[in-house]
């Protein structure tokens, strides 16, 4: 029996069928997508950026760079060696300090520190920065990432939890304008 | 005997296949097509059935947690039984399963085996190369080591590029703000399920289509594919002159399929399981991370791309080249199939070839990375330092010292990031040599903060030594009567 609406009572009930089933399916869409984005909005989370103490800030001698290691803040059960995280101290004059990500800024590879020649090299694509971390040649676009520091009873902290890269130097890394 | 035909008779009296089996072998097929040239899709196919069964057989080791991974690798290396070898199979599979997926798209390329009626078996063929790189890439990833870390860092920084939702990008790639557990069980997800699941469906579409469509009957010069005559014509063709495709074609694609099997093998057993390299700590900072295999030429192309122009390459690049492949039967639907009339096709192929071939080649030795212990473990070759005054062998020290050779090489030792300085005294005079050791300029860091005049005197006291014998230094003219210590020449009086 065909109605007034064009079809019958059993494609009726089939449409329906097929609406309650739409219906359930943007129902259960919306936790699974809120699983899958959590990543992204846990970053939004007030707090994630936190204070890392680096260490004593007589480990970092005035006019040196070195190498400091800290376990990420945040962190998960499995992570294992992967939360230690390892950047540049450069102790400036002995009052003002520089703290450097060891990603480089073209694609996140670590740079290593040469004291000879006051550079930073990088093994990936030969990038390569000054002692402040301004650009010195290759293919970087900019200058090393920046934490932000600060000394609390003699010890140093910065302010580090997401690994910098380029088009996210993050809140809590300043940039360096090049000197050139 | 007759019980097994009676069990088999028994199981298709439910399962209603043999019918269907049946009509798919004995379906015929163009005769020329029963060739040596057809025999990749089905090795592809071999080849990622081999990747399945050593890929389960891996998964019964190895833990996918950022903390057990690595440790888990050098378990399945040194104390399982043959586990170096099950990961020798697995990681040469999947650079053999690559290789011959690139080769049959080449083949179908050149043959116009993508043309009508056959443009979405070309279709899913595009999106079975990226699933087959995914799995290359996740793979890699699994392996979790330096290079793997470093890699995915890599990743990453490129994924932070693409504007606006970059760094989100990258938050869900890595899933959470650093490259952790969460990172290498997301891969292990990718990698395990929803990429295998893809190529999967894929697959089977992709053969549905070889199946209903026929297999290319092979390209004949001047027998031009038209839309409304190929489909007649492709069935006059194999009614008349075809062969049923068991046991006419199948032969070969069974004996490439062993021949591909046992390279694989034979190159488990010779060359071993793929790493892994140094656990991934990454404190560890003494490393050099390489991509595999089929991504040096990205690795290459990454390093020599203008600083300005690698963002839009990164990002627009990889869109173009897919969106040509997938619009390539659209575009180029009818037509000639032969190679031998379509010269640009072939051009294509060739320069695709030749770049990928040397962009991998260059990757290979990468001049374009200092070489980071080249000031310390490669001395200056004695026939430079011979005969040299003292503030000379000054210059080389200092040349030692501040790590010029790691980006500069004598005697084809040392870095090739910049020029070798073998007889650097000929292209620059001592000024010049001077001004680019302070000032830098042209990709070379400026030394004028770093070198005391004294030792920048000592530097280029020796630079200028390197001239090769019979060719004097370059001179700068007018130096001498600058000085004041040359012959005086007259100036040019104007007339």
């Amino acid at each position: 029996m065909t109605s007034m609406i064009g079809f019958t009572r059993r494609q009726l009930l089939m449409r329906l069928g097929i609406f309650c089933n739409g219906l359930v399916a943007v129902f259960l869409a919306v936790p699974i997508a809120r699983y899958l984005l959590s990543p992204v909005a846990r970053a939004r989370r007030s707090g994630y950026d936190s204070w890392v103490p680096l260490g004593d800030v007589e480990l970092f001698p005035s006019g040196e760079t070195r190498l400091a290691t800290y376990r990420n803040p945040v962190v998960g059960p499995g992570d294992g060696d992967t939360a230690k995280i390892a950047c540049w101290v450069r102790n400036v004059d002995g009052k003002s300090f520089q703290v450097f990500a060891i990603n480089c800024a073209h694609l996140g590879c670590p740079v290593r520190w040469f004291p000879q020649s006051s550079l930073f090299m990088c093994p990936c694509h030969g990038g390569a920065y000054y002692q402040d971390g301004s650009r010195a040649s290759g293919p970087p676009e900019r200058g090393l990432f920046e934490y932000e520091y600060r000394i609390e009873s003699g010890k140093l902290l910065i302010k580090a939890s997401e690994m910098p890269t380029p088009g996210h130097a993050s809140n809590i890394v300043r940039e360096i304008r090049s000197c050139v | 005997m007759r019980m097994i035909e009676s069990v088999g008779e028994w199981l298709d009296a439910r399962l209603q296949l043999s019918s269907s089996i049946r009509a798919t072998m004995e379906h015929p097929v163009p005769r020329e097509t029963a060739s040596w040239f057809y025999v990749f899709g089905s090795a592809a196919f071999v080849v990622f059935m081999l990747q399945i069964v050593t890929g389960i057989l891996l998964a019964l080791i190895y833990v996918p947690s950022a903390g057990e991974a690595w440790n888990s690798l050098q378990t399945l290396n040194h104390d399982v039984a043959l586990g170096w070898f099950i990961r020798g199979l697995h990681g040469w599979g999947s650079n053999f399963m690559v290789a011959i997926v690139l080769i049959h798209m080449v083949q179908v390329f050149l043959f116009g085996a993508y043309k009508y009626p056959r443009e979405l078996t070309w279709v899913v063929g595009v999106l079975l190369l990226l699933v087959t790189l995914g799995m290359a890439f996740t793979g890699q990833v699994l392996r979790f080591d330096q290079d793997a870390y470093w890699g995915l860092g890599i990743g990453a920084s490129i994924a932070s590029r693409v504007p606006l939702i970059g760094p989100s990008i990258v938050n869900l790639m890595l899933g959470g703000p650093i490259i952790a557990g969460a990172t290498l069980s997301r891969f292990f997800a990718l990698h395990v399920f929803v990429i295998p699941g893809l190529l999967i469906a894929f697959v089977a579409v992709h053969l549905l289509m070889v199946l209903k469509l026929g297999i290319n009957e092979w390209p004949m010069p001047g027998r031009v594919v038209r839309k409304a005559t190929y489909i007649k014509d492709y069935h006059e063709l194999t009614k008349n002159d075809g062969v049923p495709f068991v046991p006419g074609a199948v032969y070969k694609d069974l004996f490439f399929a062993a021949f591909i099997l046992l390279s694989i093998a034979a190159c488990a057993t010779l060359f071993g399981p793929f790493g892994p390299s140094g656990p991934p700590d990454p404190t560890i900072i003494q490393t050099a991370p390489r991509p595999d295999f089929f991504f040096l030429w990205l690795y290459a192309v990454l390093s020599l791309l203008p600083p300005s122009m690698e963002t839009p390459a990164l990002l627009i690049g990889p869109m173009v080249v897919i969106l040509a492949l997938l619009l390539l039967p659209f575009v180029f639907g009818e037509g000639e199939k032969s190679w031998r009339r379509r010269p640009i096709a072939v051009l294509t192929i060739l320069l695709v070839a030749v770049a990928l071939g040397t962009f991998t080649r260059l990757a290979g030795n990468a001049p374009w990375s200092p070489v980071m212990d080249a000031w310390s473990g490669i001395p200056i070759p004695s026939n430079l330092l011979r005969n040299r005054s003292a503030l000379e062998r000054q210059g080389a020290l200092v040349f030692q010292l501040k790590q010029c050779h790691n980006c500069h090489s004598l005697g084809d030792q040392g870095g090739k990031r910049g020029p070798a300085l073998d007889a650097v005294a000929v292209r620059l005079t001592r000024d010049q040599l001077v001004r680019q050791v302070i000032q830098g300029g042209g990709n070379m860091p400026a030394y004028g903060k770093n070198l005391s005049p004294a030792e920048t005197t000592a530097l280029v006291a020796f630079l200028d030594t390197l001239h090769p014998v019979g060719q004097s230094p370059a001179r700068d003219a007018s130096r001498a009567i600058a000085l004041g210590t040359g012959p005086i020449i007259e100036p040019l009086t104007d007339h």
